[in-house]
């Protein structure tokens, strides 16, 4: 009869139901619609897609709290939303409204320069970004229930997301190889947690599920993320800053569930009409880029 | 013995997992091909709104339905039991309707009321010869809120069915792919062999399941 909620189980469970989806960014009800109706598994919600927060600038905040209500009243798959990196009061009013899953995310300016939030002090789950292994069992160590790529955040270049998804994948199948004496320096290479780098070691994969995020525009985009060994994908920017965003949006999530099927991206991707513009990373200054916030 | 996933998007790779532990092939099902010579199915948790969408325009929607109208056996979880049930949310025609039940979505609330509990699964539980509490977990989990008299209920949470059965099919709003415990597996593959012998003996056939698969473009 007992209900025990926000379990470590049942918070990186949602995250296992909405595995080989695509989570889609949008800012208004309409917006989340499209998404529903392109066949999304889940919405984020916010203010500004990364790439209007990259052109306007400014500080980007967690969303107002009316657009969340607004969104998880126009669709029924789960909704999430932004917290800043260590801002814990925007986390707990986005527990407070319920939303599903909770990102703290370096697209928004994050609003502590040492402390990630503690994330096991809430029922809510969270995702985080990351760029490489180390940083992906750090977010773990601090309650993290599901992990994505960081990527380059309204870019509209993939070259990120695949740096970040081969470094995590290329450590994990390196972590695997050590004999157990060669874990306690490679613990100290990773800056990560013993017990968790022992455990990794010994499954050869994250204890949770780990999505591409940042820089996802096209079809073949999402399915190349999806044979690089994610387990599903954001798309931020790429939806509504393309010319015809329920058309891209569809074509998205097929190519994301028939990633295999050259075919098929190849069908579902004619005639989408531009693709977001984007900007290169290698001309975003790196005092410019979202993906080196966060540590 | 060969067992079809329904591998659109959710927890597929768990149940796969699980049946693998015990020994079974399976093979994920993405487009109507991908369905012959199954002997099962298994309809993973997921998102109901987008795992009905895509069934639909991959064509996989009207072939699952004449299957389980033949009795293939069916093990649905969370997501894929809604799409079985009568009426969802008070509505008929937009589900498969293979089971008997009607059903409200999300009906615990939204992820931060999902939970862990210890459910009694008496009769389950002695077919696999393991004790009884078996560690449920309900995500965004839907409730069973009425049962037709042709469905057994084989466990409940604060009075509700939140596992039943009818014919070939097992139905389950919590996630038995998530935690170690293989006993629901096991009593459905139970159903998958009672099925097989029953076809054995000239019931409606392999022949049958298969026309109803059909050709799809």
């Amino acid at each position: 009869m007992d209900e025990e909620r926000g379990t470590w189980e049942a918070k990186k469970g949602l995250a296992q139901m909405l595995k080989g989806g695509v989570i889609m960014d949008v800012t208004t009800p309409e917006q989340a619609k499209i998404a529903e109706d392109a066949g999304a598994c889940a919405v984020m919600a916010l203010e500004r897609v990364p790439a209007d927060i990259r052109a306007e600038g400014g500080v980007a905040r967690m969303a107002d709290p009316e657009v969340i209500v607004r969104i998880q009243e126009a669709v029924t798959i789960p909704v999430m939303a932004k917290a800043r990196i260590g801002h814990f009061v925007e986390a707990q009013v986005l527990e407070a409204l319920e939303v599903d899953y909770i990102d703290e995310s370096e697209v928004l300016t994050p609003a502590d320069e040492k402390n990630h939030i503690d994330k096991f002090a809430f029922k809510v789950p969270f995702v985080c970004g990351c760029r490489d292994l180390g940083e992906a069992l750090r977010r773990l160590s601090e309650g993290a229930a599901m992990i994505r790529t960081k990527g380059e955040a309204g870019s509209g270049d993939i070259v990120e997301a695949v740096r970040h998804m081969r470094k995590v994948q290329g450590q994990l199948r390196w972590l695997k190889s050590l004999r157990p004496d060669e874990l306690y320096a490679a613990a100290k290479e990773l800056q990560a947690p013993g017990q968790l780098v022992t455990e990794v070691a010994r499954t050869g994969s994250l204890p949770v599920v780990n999505f591409a995020a940042g820089g996802v525009a096209t079809p073949a985009d999402a399915a190349l993320m999806m044979q690089l060994g994610a387990d599903g994908v954001f798309v931020g920017s790429g939806i509504f800053k393309s010319e015809n965003p329920a058309a891209r949006a569809k074509a998205v999530v097929e190519a994301t569930t028939h990633y295999e099927d050259p075919a098929r991206i190849a069908q579902v991707s004619r005639g989408l009409g531009v693709a977001m513009r984007g900007n290169q990373v290698a001309d975003i200054p790196e005092t410019e880029r979202l993906s080196v916030r966060g540590w | 013995m060969k067992i079809g996933v329904l591998a659109l998007q959710g927890a597929f790779r768990e149940h796969e997992e699980v049946l693998g532990r015990l020994g079974i092939r399976t093979v994920e099902v993405r487009k109507p091909d991908d369905l012959h010579g199954c002997d099962g199915l298994v309809l993973p948790g997921g998102e109901t709104t987008t795992q009905r969408k895509l069934a639909k325009t991959y064509g996989l929607w009207d072939p699952l339905a004449r299957l389980g109208g033949r009795g293939m056996p069916i093990l649905a979880t969370c997501a894929g039991l809604i799409l079985l049930a009568t009426r969802i949310d008070g509505e008929a025609g937009s589900s498969l309707g293979l089971l008997d039940i009607d059903i409200r979505r999300n009906a615990y609330g939204r992820q931060v009321f999902s939970f862990e509990t210890s459910l009694s699964v008496g009769r389950t539980a002695e077919t696999a010869g393991r004790a009884d509490p078996f560690r449920a977990i309900f995500i965004r989990a839907p409730r069973i809120v009425r049962t037709g008299p042709a469905v057994s209920v084989l466990a409940s949470h604060a009075g509700e069915p939140v596992a039943v059965e009818q014919g070939n099919i097992l139905g389950l709003t919590f996630h038995p792919e998530l935690t170690p415990d293989p006993r629901f597996h096991t009593h459905f593959l139970e159903i998958v062999r009672r099925a097989a012998a029953s076809r054995e003996e000239g019931k409606p056939g392999r022949d049958s399941m298969e026309t109803a698969v059909g050709n799809h473009p």
